[in-house]
């Protein structure tokens, strides 16, 4: 059962992501996009990461795909279509090679796969982890600040003169 | 043979491979956006795989996941105004054209 749902998950994921690169139409790309997250916080669920997948949903789902959508209708380019440059070729065989590279390497790694069972609930346990001592204090400080700054150069770059 | 940390990260690796086609290969600067956020997912998922199957109990992967996601609205944020930006001073999203700092 987990193995048929894996198999679908991952079969939706990289049909969505074929679909992003070689669909003519942009904003079908951007749909199909959001198909993929979907099928992330899928794949996510069946990792037992509950509160990952919730939110995959959240901020991909629901913010990330708007920002690219509305970015789509403001720049008006949805009828030149999605053409590919000068350098498709030369991309294509890079892209083959790493693929083959990475899956031969994952295939002959001898991994370290722990054989306990997966922590479940999640949340609790990464707030320890984000929060908690000797945990990741600084950096969710640090990650506020970037948001801040980022958030404050979108509205800086945006603004009409 | 069932479905392991092998199958996980190869659905990464493949993912991350038609992210960077796109990336390397497209014109439309919005859709380079796109299939960044394509290579940042399959990264994502790689993470939560080692997290899952080589430290369960730890869950130090998700953690690195949920700082790659706020970097990544981060980035599409900062990108998206940068795209709109240049389509206000140049009509157009083609990455071929933005030209702007050749010399």
């Amino acid at each position: 059962m987990f193995d048929i749902i894996f198999w679908v998950l991952a079969a939706v994921a990289v049909g969505a992501a074929l679909a992003v690169v070689l669909l003519r139409d942009i904003f079908r790309a951007a749909l199909s996009l959001v198909l993929l997250f979907l099928t992330v916080a899928g794949i996510y669920v069946t990792l037992y990461a509950d509160f990952l997948a919730v939110v995959q949903v959240l901020i991909y789902v629901g913010a990330i795909s708007i920002l690219i959508i509305v970015a789509i209708m403001l720049t008006r380019e949805v009828w030149h279509g999605n053409p590919p440059g000068r350098l498709r070729i030369p991309a294509l065989i890079v892209c083959l090679l790493l693929a083959v590279t990475l899956i031969f390497t994952v295939m002959s790694t001898q991994w370290l796969v722990s054989g306990e069972s997966p922590k479940t609930p999640t949340t609790m346990a990464i707030g320890e982890g984000l929060f908690g001592r000797g945990g990741f204090l600084l950096p969710v400080e640090i990650t506020a600040v970037l948001l801040l700054a980022a958030v404050l150069g979108a509205i800086v770059l945006i603004r009409e003169k | 043979m069932s479905v392991g940390l092998e199958h996980y990260l190869a659905l990464s690796a493949v993912l991350f491979s038609i992210g960077l086609y796109g990336v390397l290969a497209k014109r439309n600067a919005v859709v380079i956006l796109m299939c960044i956020e394509i290579m940042l997912n399959a990264v994502n998922i790689s993470l939560v795989t080692f997290s899952r199957y080589v430290v369960p109990l730890l869950l130090t992967g998700q953690i690195f996941a949920i700082f790659v996601i706020v970097v990544a609205a981060a980035e599409a944020a900062v990108g998206i105004a940068i795209i709109i930006a240049i389509y206000r001073s140049r009509q157009s999203v083609d990455v071929d054209k933005f030209d702007l700092m050749k010399w």
